[in-house]
């Protein structure tokens, strides 16, 4: 469906009403690829250790375009469109593995690790018959490089000529709190992905939406792993786009949530094993649960000792993929170690209190076809972006829409 | 033969069980201690040790079945696991080490069918004074990819 003509505009003067033709229109999806995820924004491509070694690569995403990301012989990162210069075949089909240089399989054309073509096949011909012009220079037409910055072990990545450094993009609010869970060289511990049946911005708003995460997952609530009456708070950054919500580790809840009878607060429920949820407070500040967002599509999640990155692929108005990678670090004792295998049980597709969340994100899609004109109601905590103590609030979401609309000129 | 007789049989109750909605004796296939592990094709080939669902015991798995009774939400839905005849790897300290593939489907409860899972079991398979249980089941998917959630286990 396209937004009818003349409606693609902000309804209102308010970060209050999303009209829900956004995520459904096919050419905003197209605009979307180009104005943020190949405009002026980091995106996030992989992990540092996913790149173990000299001479390694790994296929990602920015946006719906394939990149390639890899380390050359001197150890530095770089990234470029995972696409040949020829006919445009991808360069690289496998996910991840070793290689010296990259040969496209189509015609056989051939790339150094920083993305520049090195080799064309038959270039004079054979026997002097055949073969490309002398003046042909298919050079320029070489996969776009992307400008590569690291920080704290997390590889970004952006083709926009105005994107601001990487640090300056995440924020003074931001940084901190990478620094603080990426604090030592990370080990790679599994990954899979999720197909949502939704929107990407659905997911990452759903990310920012600190006030649904008590009351659609329950298994967290009853756990006391994460109530609204728990100490935390909400951190947006300056243009919104980025977010931090956390909560401290100990339960100081009184009795709001029985009081309020809610499906959630079921206090016969409990674990024979529970076990499942033992931690520990391996940063030393007893904050339990960091949830961590950068515009467009990452996310950083610390749940207790749960540790991963998640980028999100978008792949059509009602479709994404999630990428999920979990990790600890390297000097991990046995002992944290099992944990983070154990707590692993929370999270993903199957994760016990992450799993509503790819429905809840469908139910939206679904439940909005038909209602391209109608908005949706984004008014928890008020009308502003702001950090607050309270995460019963949907400023980061409102955050969400500034960025949005700034880099969509909306 | 008659060895891998008990495995098939196993594996077809296990399935039934699941696919009838009867997740509450789910647990009863396995040992009292045992592993479950739902994880993907290339975690297995890189070593990595992290998937989508882990237990320990028997005890573990019925809490995930009671959370998937009380706490999570998703839409109604069911499965029609199809099994390949099992394979004997070995035998290893009086257990049977097997290998089975499947293919899932998933039925929501609005009625669309998708191919929702295939992959291997890699079983031990143990034998206690009733029959045939899982000491260990590594589901090993093929594809990395998950399609919205995955509530009912493999």
């Amino acid at each position: 469906m396209n937004a009818p003509a003349g409606i693609r505009a902000w309804p209102t003067d308010t970060l209050t009403r999303v009209p829900y033709w956004i995520y459904s229109d096919q050419a905003l999806f197209a605009e979307e690829m180009e104005r943020i995820f190949r405009g002026d924004a980091w995106s996030f491509l992989c992990l540092e250790a996913e790149l173990p070694k000299p001479n390694t690569f790994r296929t990602s995403h920015l946006g719906d375009m394939p990149v390639v990301v890899t380390r050359d012989k001197d150890g530095a990162i770089h990234a470029f469109e995972n696409r040949c210069a020829h006919r445009g075949a991808l360069l690289v089909i496998k996910e991840r593995g070793e290689t010296k240089d990259i040969a496209c399989v189509y015609h056989n054309w051939t790339y150094d690790l920083c993305g520049n073509l090195t080799g064309v096949a038959f270039r004079r011909g054979i026997g002097g018959k055949g073969g490309m012009p002398p003046d042909s220079h298919p050079e320029a037409h070489a996969p776009r490089r992307l400008r590569v910055e690291t920080f704290c072990g997390l590889v970004f990545g952006t083709l926009g000529s105005n994107t601001p450094p990487l640090e300056t993009y995440l924020g003074a609010d931001i940084v901190p709190n990478i620094r603080r869970v990426m604090r030592k060289p990370v080990k790679v511990l599994g990954g899979y992905s999720q197909i949502l049946p939704s929107n990407w911005k659905l997911y990452m708003e759903n990310t920012k939406d600190s006030y649904h995460a008590s009351l659609l997952h329950m298994f967290f609530t009853t756990f006391r792993l994460n109530r609204l009456s728990q100490k935390g708070g909400l951190v947006v950054s300056e243009d919104g786009g980025n977010h931090i919500s956390y909560s401290m580790a100990a339960d100081v809840a009184g009795k709001e949530y029985e009081q309020a009878k809610l499906r959630t607060a079921n206090e016969s429920y409990a674990l024979e094993v529970p076990e499942l949820l033992k931690s520990v407070d391996e940063f030393g500040d007893g904050i339990g649960l960091q949830i961590l967002s950068v515009f467009p599509g990452f996310i950083l999640q610390q749940i207790r000792n749960s540790l991963a990155v998640r980028r999100i692929v978008p792949i059509a108005t009602d479709k994404s993929e999630l990428v999920w990678t979990m990790f600890g670090f390297e000097d991990d004792t046995d002992e944290l170690h099992n944990i983070r295998l154990m707590q692993a049980n929370l999270i993903g597709p199957g994760g016990f209190i992450s799993m509503e969340d790819g429905a809840a994100v469908g139910f939206v899609q679904r439940g909005s076809r038909g209602a391209g004109r109608e908005l949706s109601v984004v008014e928890m905590g008020g009308q502003g972006i702001g950090s607050e103590e309270s995460r019963v609030s949907e400023a980061a979401v409102r955050g969400f829409w500034n960025a949005y609309r700034r880099h969509m000129g909306m | 033969m008659e060895k891998l007789f008990g495995v098939q049989d196993l594996n077809a109750r296990y399935a039934e069980a699941i696919d009838d909605d009867r997740l509450e004796s789910w647990p009863d296939f396995f040992g009292e201690t045992c592993k479950y592990l739902v994880t993907t094709a290339e975690n297995v080939a890189q070593g990595l040790p992290i998937g989508m669902m882990f237990a320990t015991s028997r005890a573990m798995l019925r809490d995930r079945i009671k959370a998937l009774r009380q706490a999570n939400i998703y839409e109604p839905q069911r499965y029609r696991h199809v099994l390949g005849a099992p394979q004997l790897i070995e035998e290893r300290d009086g257990a049977l080490v097997t290998r089975t593939s499947f293919m899932v489907a998933r039925i929501m409860h609005g009625g669309e069918t998708m191919l929702f899972a295939t992959g291997r079991y890699d079983d031990r398979v143990a034998r206690n004074g009733k029959g045939l249980e899982f000491a260990e089941k590594t589901v090993v998917l093929d594809s990395r990819q998950v399609d919205t959630l995955l509530a009912i286990p493999l």
